[in-house]
Parts: structure tokens; C-alpha cells; sequence
């Protein structure tokens, strides 16, 4: 055991005097190496937190959200479907939603303004979420006035600052009275955005959809299992624009290595006609080829997934903000748990590592098992 | 060059190893956070996370109508880069009323 360690030992020795021998080659390659590693592994560990954070803070969303379309669009709920749906059987429990959007010219913002259906907000006052008062430059009890879409001025009074922690679902809301909001807005008395169900038996969910789509043909229930579904695909590995600009850097990765690994250059193919000549078995080197294949990926990928470890839970994601924000202007600070899926982790250690020191292997055991006169003289 | 790269390796090895203590300790730490969150959100009766605030497509993705980021020409190209980053949630997709496929699945 203790000679096959020190046989490893000196080849590893030896490999990484090979290695040193090319040094700027291979210190590049192993830079684009760990960065290639650094942004697959953060999209891996930011998607994953969030999709399950978003999962749990949602848990206990409206079991059923009613819409009401016309012509395909979002309009408002008239009076008399609370009541409908009301003596629909197992239904327990129906709420009005009071909430909408708010277009706020001074910064240039998306708000959502909402009527909290547990009340507890005093007339002409206001509780904002927490990016709202940074962006905007809002402090407790001071005033801001919005133009309504009618024209007329409203005046409120900063009463409260949702906390800090919770701006990732809390970021751009405004939360008023019920009267303010419809005066805001002038929505019509009885009528609101959508309506909010709870299900006596959670069983029975789909049924009772399907009744209210029957009894309500202009309506559109949404599940609860569809909104957490919705947030469980998000940036799934299928998705989004990303990963087509990714597969293009993957790709152009994956011929940099191959060229790398699988092309031997004349000073290697001299150093493994020499090896050969001085008494080195071709297991000999294809073992110290292996190690350098190893080494390598090994480093980047450990590199790399450090790297992205820090950078998704300790800097906050602060390379993906500009991508996520888009052309918003309001972002929430958050910062994620750590969830860590580890079959993504493992299947990037497997894509990172494997075919690397693979590709190494093919031409080395190729130059290894010719006459080493031959390969010196080639 | 053994005498800096191996130490190197090593400790990425035990930084890694320290990554996944690190994760279950911070875990802890977010539980709170977390549970407020969700409570936040029972109470107001949210649905959707405020991390796209720019179109309400994308700022309430779960809630948006058919065709959302299509909504003003069917051939109409996306407005927003978020609209690039994720896709529409599969059950906008399906135009079928929820009656008819509830009545198959039963």
C-alpha cells in the first residue's frame, strides 16, 4: 500500500512539474475552466434557493384565486359572485381582493397597491415595502402624494415599513384602506380585482374549481398547486433565454478542452517517447495523464463552486441583479438559504470532471502504446 | 510546485466539506426569516414573489392572463428582458377550461 501511495506521490510530482513546464497554457485553461464552473454552479445554487424559498414563504396561498376575463383580459369582479360562489358546497370561506397596479412617474416604478382584507390600516395612511422606502427616500410618518389615474392628487401618511427581511415578497406593495383604495382608483362599491377561496377539503380543490367554472363561465380559477408549481419551474433547467447563451459558452468550452486535451503537442509526444525510452510502462503514463486531467478539473471545480457558494450566499447574487432587474427599477435585497440540491451538485461535478479527464486519456494511450522511437522521431 | 498546488487542493477540498456545515448553519439562521415571510404573505393572501417588478406579467407571473406576453398583437415580440428569463408558467398555456379537464381526470 505504502509504495503504491509513494508511486502516486512521485507522479503526481512529476505531472505537476509537466504542468509548471506550461505554465501560462495551463493557468489559462484553468481560469476559463473555474469560471465556466463559477457561473454554471451559481445559476445551479440561486435557482434552486429561490425556487424552494418561493415554494415555502407561498405554502399558504389562496387555495383558489377567481378571475373574471373578458375578452381574454383581467376585468373586475361585479357584485354578486361573493355571493354565487358562496353557496357553492364546500366552499368555506370567500374574500374579495383588492389590489392593483400603480405606475409611479417620479421614479420611473411598478407598485402594487393593496387593500389588506384584515384591515388594521387607518384611513389616508400607508405601509410601504421596504425597497419602496429606499428607492423613493421614504421614512416613518413622513407624507407622499400619487396622482390617480383619474388625475386627481392623494396625500398619505407613511404609518409603517414592512420589515427588511421580507422584501422578496414585499418589495414594491403599498398597503391602504379599503376606502382609499376605491376612492384611488375609483373602483365601483361591491366590485374587486379577484376573489380568494378557501376549500373545506383540500381533496376537493379541483371540484370545486371545476363548479365555480361551471357556475361562473367568465371566470378563471387559479389553483393554489398551479401559483406553487409556477415558482417550482422557475429557471428550470429547460428555461429561459439563459441557458441558450450558456450551451453557446459551454460548447465553446468544450472544444477548448477537447482541443487541449485530445490534441498532443510535439514537445508531449517528445516527452512520452522519452518517458518510454528511459523504462516508463505505458500504464506509467497513462496514470501521470490522468493525474494532470485530474488535478486540473478537480481545481476548477472545486474553484468554481466555492466561488459560486460565496457569491449566491454571502454577495447576495450581486452578478445576476443587473440581469434579474431588468428594466425594473425596484429590486429587493434578499438573501437566500442555502438549499442545496445535491444531484445538481453532483451532476456538475460529474460534467465538469469526468469528460475532461476523459478526453486527456484517448491520445495519451494512444502516443503510450506506440514505439517510442517512432513518437520521439514523429 | 507539490509543495503549493497539493496544500491548495487540499483545502478547496475542506472548503468545500466546510460549505456544506456553513449551509446547514445559515439554514438555521434563515428559518425565521422564512416563517415571517410566510406569515407575511398568509396574511395578505400573496401569491407570487416580488423579485420581477417590471411588467405585472412578470411581477405576478402565477396570476397573469392567457397570452400575457403576447397581450398586444398575437406575433408581438417580448417587451421585457425578464420575459427572456423565465417562461410562462405551464398552466397559462393551457387554454382548456379547468371544468373539462377536471371532468376527464375524475
Amino acid at each position: 500500500m505504502n509504495i503504491w501511495i509513494e508511486q502516486q506521490r512521485a507522479l503526481i510530482d512529476f505531472t505537476l512539474a509537466a504542468l509548471a513546464r506550461r505554465k501560462a497554457r495551463n493557468l489559462g485553461l484553468l481560469a476559463v475552466y473555474t469560471l465556466l464552473v463559477f457561473v454554471l454552479a451559481s445559476v445551479a445554487l440561486f435557482s434552486h434557493a429561490l425556487r424552494h424559498e418561493a415554494t415555502r414563504v407561498l405554502a399558504d396561498a389562496p387555495e383558489i384565486v377567481l378571475q373574471r376575463l373578458v375578452a381574454g383580459r383581467h376585468d373586475l369582479i361585479p357584485p354578486g359572485y361573493l355571493e354565487k360562489i358562496g353557496h357553492i358546497r364546500g366552499v368555506q370561506h370567500v374574500e374579495g381582493r383588492l389590489w392593483g397596479y400603480y405606475y409611479d412617474p417620479v421614479i420611473k416604478a411598478n407598485y402594487t397597491f393593496m387593500a389588506p382584507g384584515a384591515g388594521g390600516i387607518e384611513r389616508g395612511t400607508i405601509v410601504i415595502g421596504a425597497a419602496l422606502e429606499r428607492v423613493r427616500g421614504l421614512a416613518l410618518d413622513t407624507g407622499i402624494s400619487f396622482r390617480a389615474y383619474s388625475g386627481k392628487l392623494y396625500s398619505f401618511v407613511v404609518a409603517d415599513i414592512l420589515p427588511h427581511d421580507s422584501e422578496l415578497v414585499s418589495a414594491d406593495l403599498v398597503l391602504m384602506h379599503e376606502d382609499d383604495f376605491r376612492a384611488f382608483f375609483a373602483f365601483p362599491a361591491g366590485h374587486y380585482t379577484d376573489i380568494a377561496l378557501a376549500v373545506a377539503n383540500p381533496q376537493e380543490v379541483r371540484n370545486i374549481a371545476a363548479k365555480l367554472a361551471d357556475a361562473l363561465p367568465d371566470s378563471r380559477p387559479i389553483l393554489r398547486e398551479e401559483m406553487l408549481r409556477t415558482y417550482a419551474s422557475i429557471f428550470a433547467w429547460r428555461e429561459g433565454i439563459v441557458l441558450a447563451i450558456l450551451s453557446g459558452a459551454i460548447l465553446a468550452f468544450g472544444i477548448l478542452a477537447w482541443d487541449k486535451a485530445a490534441g498532443l503537442s510535439a514537445e508531449e509526444k517528445r516527452e512520452i517517447g522519452i518517458l518510454k525510452a528511459i523504462g516508463w510502462e505505458t500504464g506509467d503514463v497513462i496514470r501521470m495523464k490522468l493525474w494532470e486531467g485530474v488535478l486540473i478539473s478537480l481545481t476548477a471545480f472545486l474553484g468554481g463552486y466555492l466561488a459560486a457558494y460565496l457569491h449566491v450566499f454571502y454577495a447576495d447574487s450581486m452578478l445576476f441583479e443587473p440581469v434579474l432587474k431588468g428594466w425594473a427599477v425596484l429590486y429587493p435585497r434578499f438573501q437566500l438559504a442555502p438549499e442545496i440540491d445535491g444531484l445538481a451538485v453532483a451532476t456538475l461535478f460529474f460534467f465538469t470532471v469526468v469528460p475532461y479527464t476523459a478526453a486527456v486519456l484517448v491520445p495519451i494511450w494512444r502516443a503510450a502504446t506506440t514505439d517510442p522511437d517512432a513518437v520521439m522521431r514523429s | 510546485m507539490r509543495r503549493l498546488v497539493l496544500p491548495c487542493l487540499a483545502l478547496a477540498v475542506v472548503g468545500f466539506a466546510m460549505s456544506c456545515v456553513d449551509a446547514a448553519l445559515l439554514r438555521e439562521r434563515h428559518a425565521g426569516r422564512i416563517e415571517a415571510n410566510h406569515v407575511l404573505a398568509k396574511r395578505l393572501g400573496l401569491t407570487d414573489i416580488a423579485l420581477f417588478t417590471e411588467a405585472r406579467y412578470t411581477r405576478h407571473p402565477s396570476q397573469a392572463d392567457l397570452h400575457a406576453p403576447f397581450q398586444d398583437h398575437p406575433l408581438a415580440l417580448e417587451h421585457f428582458p425578464t420575459g427572456s428569463l423565465i417562461a410562462p408558467p405551464r398552466h397559462i398555456a393551457r387554454h382548456e377550461y379547468l371544468d373539462r379537464t377536471t371532468a376527464r381526470a375524475n
